[in-house]
């Protein structure tokens, strides 16, 4: 067992698994942190705490995965890139095996531009590739990147993202390989519409193996409305929306929208229980998590596995 | 080169608005080219200065002054122009942050008798490339160790705004870097370049961490060259 | 009291501009005297230094005057001065003048009408702006 998370446990033994999400509050408030929790107690696997997303200051990951730990969830601690050097990373993954945190992921981070203090420098000593790297290398040899041996045993299951639709679209394959020789043990991919194009990856990722060496887990965020798909249509890299899906939407009529957006949320989830080489989902319902039971319930997804 | 761009005029005024001489001395390299502090400039800027003084009815004498160069004190070293820095009050330097500095110290050690004021009148950037008329862009951040080879001749440290070596991000979209979509992502040429050499395999293994020390983190830099040294 | 007759500096080119100002001379228009005209062979000539030369020595108004664009004789010259014109407003803003002490403009073919209109025109404006306060 790489850190014998409840996550990990369950991939081991074939389930299929639900990730959630959570964005800690732009304050030192535990009680909101506490508050979402209770929503996805029991209604997912494990949860991503979100590490200042869009460069905007909010609770470190780790304490706010410190807090869910304490309300008896399973947190995945997420780091990236752009804030911390690698003495503070290693320093911070102590922290988090200490206090019992066993999922974490890598990523480079949305640049500080993005967020509310862009004036900010920025320190990217390392990439997430080379965070994999140097997780791996810490938990399988007990070493920090200097070489020195860690004091006590470190351990950690390694998770990145994968953007299958950014571009350049023909060098994601790569860049998957990538994270898989770098040793990540899952990922957790961008969200996704078109389902067609994803089956299209997915057969390629398949026929290298790739799902194999590393679990991969879809991403998921229900549409809330036409407006919403417009604006991630538009802005954020690599996600288009099937027209078919737009018109659902429309066609859902005034306050049903939402409910439209769960129910093909629902049917994507069952679809990736049957496709090959998808070992779970990651459900982004940001801001919109006390409607997770309910999406989870529709999807004939609860109660979660125990094992 | 090394690019610069000149500092707005009030900010520049406020620096010498007290003194009576002043001397514009420009720089015949990269700021030349760069058209921030050459020829051209400096009668620009002393032009603007003799109005800007007029106007509050002040009698000031401003001189202009070229050297080819201030980062190097042969350049500097002309009884003509150390006479004229002794006989003024300040020294506007419209050379680099490099030349600015390297002209204090020069100044200041030929000119015994006053200490030399020297003000910048540009705002240093960056080092880039002339990539079309009256555009220039940053190419190379300095980081000791060039990796170009590896990367097509494509600099990630300098164009990434990440500055990863395992590029690109899940941002690059249809060319651009997520920070501007006039920023081209410096990973998608990248990859783009080693594919039309069929060299795609050099990015495969994962490139390992930086060792930074041989950049600008530790104070500043030196190089030596001892076998030219006596 | 003398009424303010503002100096004008008016850089023509040799080629629309003075072509203009020869045919306005024979309708019997007459250059004004508070106006100072150089020939320059294409405004692109004109440098932004020689208009910050001109406020300096005490113009209160300087006006560029070359071809339309499209018909400068050396085909770009007129783009580039109105560019020129353009870095001077803003030099001399920073030091305090009116942007619109300078001026950029342009004559079709033998436009006298015109070239007097733009002379008048610039010596009004300058006018109600007032004296050149920097200028000698």
């Amino acid at each position: 067992m790489k850190s014998g998370s409840n996550l990990e446990r369950l991939l081991e033994k074939g389930e299929f698994v639900v990730t959630g999400e959570l964005g800690p509050p732009k304050g030192p408030d535990a009680e909101v942190v506490k508050k979402k929790a209770a929503m996805l107690k029991g209604n997912v696997d494990a949860v991503n705490i979100t590490d200042n997303q869009t460069a905007i200051v909010r609770m470190s990951s780790i304490a706010a995965a410190k807090i869910l730990l304490d309300e008896g969830l399973e947190p995945n601690m997420q780091m990236v890139a752009r804030d911390r050097n690698r003495i503070a990373m290693m320093s911070d993954l102590f922290g988090a095996t200490a206090f019992g945190i066993k999922n974490m992921l890598c990523l480079s981070g949305d640049h500080q531009s993005f967020g509310n203090h862009p004036e900010a420098k920025n320190v990217f000593d390392i990439d997430s590739i080379q965070m994999i790297y140097m997780v791996k290398t810490m938990r399988d040899e007990q070493k920090v990147i200097c070489g020195e041996d860690i004091e006590g045993e470190f351990k950690m299951f390694i998770g990145a993202a994968c953007n299958p639709f950014a571009d350049p679209f023909w060098y994601r394959l790569h860049r998957l390989e990538k994270k898989v020789e770098a040793g990540v043990d899952f990922i957790q991919t961008q969200c996704i519409y078109d389902m067609a194009r994803f089956k299209e990856f997915m057969k390629q990722v398949v026929d290298l193996g790739l799902h194999e060496k590393c679990k991969i887990l879809a991403g998921i965020t229900p549409l809330k409305s036409v407006g919403m798909a417009r604006y991630m249509a538009a802005n954020v890299s690599g996600i288009t929306i099937p027209e078919d899906t737009i018109n659902r939407l429309r066609g859902a009529g005034k306050g049903n929208v939402a409910n439209e957006g769960i129910k093909i949320a629902c049917e994507q989830m069952q679809e990736m229980q049957e496709m090959e080489g998808i070992a779970g989902v990651h459900l982004m319902a940001i801001e919109w998590e006390h409607r997770v039971a309910e999406i989870m319930e529709m999807a004939g997804m609860l109660p979660r596995p125990t094992v | 080169m090394i690019v610069a761009e000149r500092k707005p005029f009030s900010e520049i005024l406020s620096m010498v608005e007290n003194y009576s001489k002043i001397i514009v001395l420009g720089c015949g390299s990269c700021v030349t080219i760069c058209m921030a502090g050459g020829e051209e400039e400096v009668k620009i800027l002393a032009s603007q200065l003799r109005l800007a003084f007029k106007k509050d009815k002040k009698n000031v004498e401003v001189e202009e002054f070229m050297a080819l160069r201030q980062c190097d004190d042969e350049f500097m070293d002309d009884p003509v122009l150390i006479e004229k820095v002794q006989a003024a009050d300040v020294v506007i330097s419209m050379a680099c942050g490099v030349g600015v500095q390297h002209a204090t110290a020069f100044f200041n050690r030929v000119i015994t008798d006053s200490p030399t004021r020297i003000v910048p009148a540009l705002n240093t950037t960056f080092m880039g490339a002339n990539i079309g008329v009256g555009v220039w862009e940053e190419r190379c951040v300095g980081c000791g160790d060039c990796v170009l080879e590896k990367t097509g001749g494509i600099c990630p440290v300098t164009r990434c705004a990440k500055s990863l070596l395992n590029g690109p991000c899940g941002g690059s979209s249809n060319g651009s870097c997520e920070i501007n979509k006039d920023t081209e992502c410096a990973w998608h040429l990248i990859v783009e370049r080693l594919k039309a050499l069929d060299e795609l395999d050099r990015i495969k293994p994962v490139e390992m961490y930086k060792d930074w020390r041989p950049s600008h983190d530790g104070g500043p830099r030196k190089i030596v060259r001892e076998d030219m040294r006596l | 009291m003398k009424a303010f007759e503002p100096k004008i500096v008016a850089f023509c080119c040799h080629y629309c501009a003075l072509a203009a100002a020869d045919v306005a001379g024979k309708m019997g228009f007459q250059i004004p005297s508070n106006i100072r005209i150089i020939r320059v062979l294409c405004t692109g000539k004109v440098e932004v230094l020689h208009i910050l030369k001109a406020f300096e020595a005490g113009a209160d108004g300087v006006v560029v005057i070359g071809c339309k664009f499209g018909e400068c004789y050396f085909k770009e010259g007129n783009f580039r001065a109105a560019k020129k014109v353009e870095r001077v407003q803003s030099l001399i803003e920073e030091v305090g003048l009116e942007g619109e002490r300078v001026k950029f403009d342009f004559v079709p073919g033998p436009g006298a009408k015109k070239f007097a209109a733009i002379l008048s025109d610039m010596t009004e404006k300058v006018k109600s702006m007032g004296p050149n306060p920097l200028g000698q």
